[in-house]
């Protein structure tokens, strides 16, 4: 399996990582040792928006930089820690203005524009929940996310607003408040957030909050059913200095460049709450991947930290490394990735180019926070997703009859966490039963299937389920299919990921078509453009086959993983269930 | 190809990785990404899509001459001329 040579770190590199002895710092960890990384509240409590902003200005940080924010049109914005706590306590006033307070929920519809991390840092201060949407979801994953959270204010843009939410804004009650970020020409019932930002005061009496008091909801989808709202706590704060500290070896007044979008989790874990919880300078760029572009920001601005994502990373690839060549990227210390596995040559690539490994590793919406990494003073075995992190214990383990077995090394099976670590989810919004079913014998299981070497290293082998991973963004198949079967002409749909070398999977529709449609290239491209309308092109198929029937079982499911072995000419596997097979 | 020959092919390209894009609707300084909303996975596709059509192999580092229509075709036309 290893075919790989192990990266093998050098004593320098080891000696100056935050966990120098990765395997002594495991064996005396513990969370509450954790939690001395932290103020918590003058007078007891715990609150996101503190950790991040307010205690290092207490502590004479207030003149750093916390974000460098760089324009799509190639301007430049620094952003102190003084001036990001006093834009999130005006904004914390405005809503207070409108009457919005404690335990309401705030959406944010939002590329990576500095108002963005007000809004989210204001709502934690006040005490509202903030839930950030992705901005390239079309209308439906938006509306659907909106009331499943009954989310209560909207901050966005002119345009996102009128193209995503104007349509459905009447149908879901909660929503309140709309704020739009830029003011020019306000659509009809929402306000301009500049004018309340000016008229509000930048003190704000941060809201006493306690470690399991809710303070983000973030969206994930499931094999069936709606999108699920895996709730975290203010106590996550807790994982994320810990794990932004020995992970991704941020050390105070680092250069870090996040390049996730702020609509997902990593975006806010690691392109918000770490980095400025353990006192980084956080580099923002407005605009999408650009090869020549991202080359440069390494140079230019110096950044020490990386955490980027495969796809990204493959995308550099593919431009070759002469085009790298002619880049400075000397001041690059650690480089990490997570999304989706890193293939080894991926890693190996990352040594030849930056001189340094990219340092994989894994975690979901669920877990809040990074659980098994590859650290700064850690040998890398490339493919590896690493080691369990101080305070994390993980498993390989086989569901069967009696409840779980433990897999032997090598043997490959589902990977578990024993519950406990502070960002953990506390729930799924409303919805108990798909919660409990995440947990079997006093482990959390992933969906993700893994094995374990004998040497203690993670290995990924593939999802469990029918969920898909592309880009890094895990799709749901069922909420593609539900949008495709609204188009006319589609009677039936299932959606699968194929494999896909840059983007890791891409998702694939078949659809049987209703009486009196004939399948053609024109249809073709109307219900992709239907579905692309619909969810957005992150989500929606890139290519829809024509079936005359799909596969089924008795009780009248479609068989998914049918499709997929059969594409893939993989093995059919059990097929006793089929009842009606595809035409 | 006359340049108005190599805008049309290239918004026939763009609206059949992209259908949810009218081609009427695009206008030339439109930024594909910023403005059309086609994410990097179809701009994979579309170069790839250019590759087959027109026998142009678009290099990585010229990527950014392809973000709107008029930059595009005025790219494509000095590859082809």
């Amino acid at each position: 399996m290893v075919s790989w040579p192990t990266i093998i770190k050098d004593k320098q590199t080891r000696a100056s990582a935050n966990a120098p002895d990765f395997d002594a710092l495991r064996e005396s960890f513990t969370w509450d040792d954790a939690r001395q990384l932290l103020d918590g509240l003058p007078g007891g409590g715990l609150n996101i928006a503190h950790e991040a902003l307010d205690r290092h200005l207490a502590d004479g940080h207030g003149d750093q930089v916390a974000i460098r924010w760089l324009g799509r049109d190639g301007s430049r914005r620094d952003i102190t820690y003084g001036e990001l706590a006093s834009d999130a306590s005006r904004f914390a006033n405005a809503l207070a203005a409108q009457g919005i307070g404690r335990g309401a929920r705030l959406y944010s519809l939002l590329g990576r524009v500095p108002r963005l991390y007000a809004a989210a840092l204001g709502a934690l201060k006040a005490g509202l929940t903030f839930s950030p949407l992705f901005a390239a979801f079309g209308p439906e994953p938006i509306k659907a996310r909106m009331e499943i959270g009954e989310g209560n204010v909207l901050v966005t843009t002119a345009a996102l607003y009128r193209k995503k939410v104007a349509a459905w804004r009447r149908d879901v009650p909660s929503l309140k408040l709309v704020l739009i970020v830029d003011d020019d020409d306000v659509p009809d019932g929402c306000l301009a957030l500049e004018p309340l930002m000016a008229a509000a005061s930048d003190q704000f009496e941060i809201a006493k909050t306690g470690a399991e008091d809710m303070a983000l909801i973030h969206f994930t989808s499931g094999t069936t059913g709606r999108p699920k709202g895996a709730v975290h706590v203010h106590g996550a704060v807790v994982s994320h200095a810990a794990t932004g500290r020995y992970a991704l070896d941020l050390k105070p007044g680092d250069i870090y460049w996040c390049t996730a979008d702020p609509g997902w989790v990593t975006g806010t874990s690691y392109g918000i709450i770490a980095p400025l919880v353990n006192r980084v300078t956080m580099i923002v760029d407005e605009a999408e991947f650009d090869l020549e572009r991202w080359y440069g920001i390494l140079e230019s601005e110096r950044v020490q930290v990386w955490y980027t994502a495969p796809t990204a990373i493959r995308m550099l690839m593919r431009g070759g490394k002469e085009a790298a060549s002619r880049f400075d990227f000397s001041n690059l210390r650690f480089l990490a990735s997570v999304g989706e596995p890193l293939n080894p040559e991926a890693v190996v690539w990352g040594n030849e180019v930056f001189g340094r490994p990219f340092h994989d590793n894994w975690w979901q919406t669920e877990t809040g926070g990074i659980m098994i990494a590859n650290t700064a003073a850690m040998d890398i075995r490339p493919g590896s997703m690493g080691k369990p992190l101080p305070g994390v214990q993980a498993g390989i383990v086989e569901r069967d009859d009696k409840g779980l077995r433990d897999c032997a090394p090598g043997e490959i099976g589902e990977l578990a966490l024993r519950p406990g670590w502070p960002s953990m989810m506390r729930a799924y919004l409303n919805e108990k039963a798909r919660y409990d079913k995440c947990f079997v014998d006093g482990w959390y299981l992933s969906g993700d299937l893994a094995m374990q070497d004998k040497d203690g290293y993670f290995w990924f082998v593939g999802r469990a389920d029918d969920l898909i991973k592309s880009s890094g963004h895990l799709i749901g198949p069922f909420e593609v299919e539900s949008a495709l079967i609204e188009h006319d002409a589609v009677a039936e749909a299932a959606v699968i990921g194929i494999p896909d070398e840059t983007a890791g999977e891409v998702v694939k529709a078949y659809v049987a078509l209703n009486p009196g449609f004939e399948p053609s290239v024109d249809l073709e491209r109307d219900i992709r453009g239907h579905a692309r309308k619909k969810l957005g092109a992150a989500v929606a198929p890139r290519e829809i086959i024509f079936r005359k029937a799909l596969p089924k079982t008795r009780s009248g499911k479609i068989m998914r993983r049918l499709l997929k072995a059969r594409e893939l000419g993989l093995p059919e596997g059990d097929i006793s269930t089929l009842e009606s097979d595809e035409k | 190809m006359k340049p108005e020959e190599i805008r049309l092919v290239f918004l026939e390209e763009l609206t059949r990785v992209a259908p949810d894009i009218d081609a009427a609707d695009v206008g030339a300084d439109d930024d594909l990404m910023e403005d059309l909303e086609i994410d990097s996975m179809d701009f994979l596709n579309l170069v790839t899509a250019l590759h087959k059509r027109l026998g142009i192999d678009v290099p990585e580092a010229d990527y950014h001459s392809l973000a709107t229509v008029a930059l595009a075709s005025k790219y494509l036309a000095a590859r082809l001329s």
